[in-house]
């Protein structure tokens, strides 16, 4: 039996920043979501479920909070399905919504991921102590850096690597709007100057922590016919999901990683990557994530990430740009993070990234990870509607 | 042509007041291998896997993340988790069976409310800004739904214990219940409502699998057939909701398909008394109907499981040839917020 096509016609997001005191969280996603309904030039009488995804809700204090929400987002009468995969929540909260229109349950969905980390402390979120576990009290970072390590040790990469990423993005985000960090004075030096926090991660190489959400309107074939701007086509998607801790795992690069792809390459068609993907929006909280992910979506051989990065090749005017946007490393409201992925990958083939648009995006992918690189959510992206 | 999807197995623990001996994972892993045991089915066989709990019953963020491990994933799985209860973990795998891409679905939900206070803990559930600082807590948002009912005439207090005590009266016949056969009324907890009208506060878990079309009858002599299922969420704010009444769970079961033939078992997720009595209007449901033969959440309620339990019981039913064609309902948030109504139907014998 063949799926009903999935067209993403309306990308809605705040201005991220450090701290929204303006509005509670119920009026920030409602304005990411009047934003997509405006782009889609539909009203919330035409949106027909919503599901909404974020981080835990430790982060801000409040358990379930769709509940809370349901009026903020027009969701009085509707389905409502709040999705929680960690870090790729972002990503796996689309993915399900795309699901209730490709099983031709609705028509019109309304998805939307978002964090207001300002209302609580993420580090404490995280660190609450588990009895007869070991805690993780060193923060994300702590626990990443090793696995930074041991990808730099397998494959040589020189040690400049990580700061030319963390560059590339910020620079990336002066073009974008909506991006949190906007380092007008940003240099290669002052990346390389800034302080070392878990060895060899620098401050300037990790994510910052915002509030902000991100909504997009997902529609069916006949409603992407209706759409005013064109619409980006879903050509693949999927999530995979693997333990934190095991003795086989490859935390350089996890193997739910690697078949996630697969599974997206095999549905979009897409047999070389490296060729097929004109663009690719990941989720590299830390720089060294960029070259790492590169080898384990299989845009380069094992060992050989670093060079694309080195080269130039992952810049903006780069044969294959990476976080266009400027990455999570420019904007972090976590929940958000996976799902401003994906919508930075549809607004590529859209045609309406703005400053920050590859010429030429006909295909391209969007990816979103959590846990301790256990969770993965990858869709891509077309301007043309899928083959079948 | 819309694809034809089944439950073919379901497996619950047996609910108790606490299980201090027991990690979440250990909870769990009996009763995912008895789902598997039922069908033959192996992890690896699982096309999708999904699940709802809540990290505020854990305690801490990203509690889900270890109890994934007793699915035993890997090598990698395809898996997604609702922060909701289970029921709607099903909801999710159901529309994913739809597209296509899988054919068969692993679903369970899971809570251990024993680690802390319960009636506090879903206090955080209310608008934090306005509501949360005042820390109702659900059995007094519980007893404004019942003393509602009672000011419109729609029920009275003994009319409530006789809901308690034909619920755990049912329950006799269920060995995983927690409240079984003859439980005194009890003294008020907040009035009008007494401690039995309340819920017991259970650890438990529950899992199911879901398979579509031929793999369905393949795994199971007499599938449960979902014939429908929906849901629907109303306003957070109890002042601008009727609470005698619930909208939300009588469009879901209109959209279920509910109303089309009469059902001859509803399994309904009411942790109170009264609401069996708001759910039954809603569903327009007669003294023909046997309503909870399991003994519902007034028997036992492991909070992020009961409704998947629902569907679970109103399956097993007619996998026992018990029922032709049963209701079953869950419900999230103070005072009926959000419902899910499924209708699932054996073939005809």
């Amino acid at each position: 039996m063949s799926k009903e096509p999935v067209a993403v016609v309306g990308i809605g997001q705040t201005k991220h920043v450090a701290a929204r005191r303006d509005v509670s969280m119920a009026g920030l996603v409602r304005e990411a979501a009047q934003r997509a309904l405006a782009d889609a030039e539909l009203t919330w009488a035409d949106i027909d479920a919503v599901v909404i995804g974020k981080a835990p809700d430790f982060f801000e204090g409040v358990m379930m909070p769709e509940l809370y929400l349901a009026d903020a987002l027009g969701a009085v009468g509707k389905p409502m399905l709040r999705v929680h995969t960690a870090g790729s929540v972002g990503g796996s909260t689309a993915l399900v919504a795309t699901n209730l229109i490709a099983g031709r349950v609705h028509g019109t969905v309304l998805t939307l991921a978002y964090e207001k980390q300002s209302e609580s402390n993420a580090m404490w979120g995280l660190s609450l102590p588990i009895p007869f576990t070991q805690p993780l009290l060193a923060g994300a970072g702590g626990f990443f850096a090793p696995h930074v390590r041991a990808y730099m040790r397998r494959t040589g990469a020189p040690d400049t690597v990580g700061s030319l990423v963390a560059y590339k993005d910020r620079r990336n985000a002066l073009k974008n709007p909506y991006a949190h960090l906007h380092e007008h004075d940003i240099t290669l030096e002052k990346v390389q100057a800034s302080p070392m926090l878990w060895d060899p991660i620098r401050y300037s190489e990790t994510c910052p922590s915002s509030d902000g959400a991100c909504a997009m309107v997902l529609t069916d074939r006949a409603g992407a016919a209706r759409s005013p701007r064109p619409p980006a086509w879903l050509h693949g998607g999927a999530m995979r999901s693997e333990p934190t801790l095991f003795a086989g795992k490859d935390f350089v690069s996890p193997q739910a990683g690697k078949d996630c792809a697969a599974d997206v390459y095999r549905q979009a068609g897409i047999a070389d990557p490296r060729r097929d993907i004109d663009a690719v929006e990941m989720y590299v909280p830390f720089s060294w994530y960029e070259p790492m992910w590169l080898e384990n979506l299989g845009f380069a051989e094992e060992g050989e990430g670093w060079k694309l990065t080195e080269s130039g090749v992952t810049e903006l005017d780069g044969d294959l740009p990476v976080n266009m946007s400027g990455g999570v490393l420019s904007t972090n409201p976590i929940g958000a993070s996976g799902m401003i992925r994906f919508a930075e990958a549809a607004l590529q083939v859209r045609g309406q990234a703005g400053d920050h648009q590859v010429d030429g995006a006909r295909r391209v992918l969007g990816h979103a990870y959590g846990g301790g690189s256990q969770f993965f959510s990858m869709w891509l992206v077309g301007a043309a509607p899928p083959a079948s | 042509m819309t694809r034809e999807i089944a439950v073919v197995a379901f497996a619950q623990t047996d609910h108790r007041r606490t299980s201090d001996e027991h990690s979440e994972v250990e909870m769990l892993i009996p009763v995912l291998h008895d789902v598997l045991d039922q069908t033959g089915l192996k992890t690896s066989d699982i096309g999708f896997t999904c699940s709802g709990s809540t990290d505020y019953l854990a305690g801490r963020a990203f509690s889900f993340t270890m109890a994934l491990d007793g699915v035993g994933a890997w090598p990698p799985i395809s898996e997604s988790h609702v922060e909701m209860d289970g029921a709607w973990a099903l909801y999710e795998a159901w529309t994913k069976l739809l597209t296509g891409d899988a054919d068969t679905a692993l679903v369970y939900g899971y809570g251990k409310s024993s680690p802390g206070s319960v009636r506090d803990v879903l206090t955080r559930q209310l608008d934090p800004y306005y509501l949360a600082p005042l820390w109702p807590d659900s059995v007094a948002l519980a007893a404004l739904q019942a003393q509602a009912l009672i000011d419109a005439g729609e029920t009275d207090e003994p009319a409530l214990a006789g809901v308690a005590s034909r619920s755990r009266a049912s329950a006799s016949a269920n060995s995983h219940a927690q409240l079984r056969g003859s439980v005194a009324q009890g003294d008020y907890v907040v009035r009008p409502l007494r401690t039995g009208d309340c819920p017991p506060i259970g650890d438990g878990a529950a899992a199911v699998i879901l398979a579509a079309g031929e793999r369905a009858r393949e795994l199971c002599e007499r599938p449960a057939w979902i014939r429908g299922i929906d849901h629907r969420i109303e306003a957070h704010s109890l002042g601008v909701r009727d609470l005698t009444d619930s909208p939300s769970t009588r469009l879901a079961a209109e959209r279920a398909g509910a109303f089309e033939r009469p059902v001859d078992t509803a399994e309904l997720h009411a942790p109170f008394t009264s609401q069996e009595v708001v759910l039954r209007k809603s569903l327009r449901l007669g003294d023909e109907v046997s309503v909870n033969p399991s003994g519902g959440a007034l028997a036992a309620n492991p909070v992020m499981a009961t409704g998947l339990i629902r569907i679970g019981e109103a399956a097993a039913r007619i996998h026992r040839g018990e029922s032709d064609r049963a209701l079953a309902h869950a419900t999230s948030g103070p005072c009926l917020q959000q419902n899910l109504v499924a209708v699932l139907e054996g073939d005809a014998r």
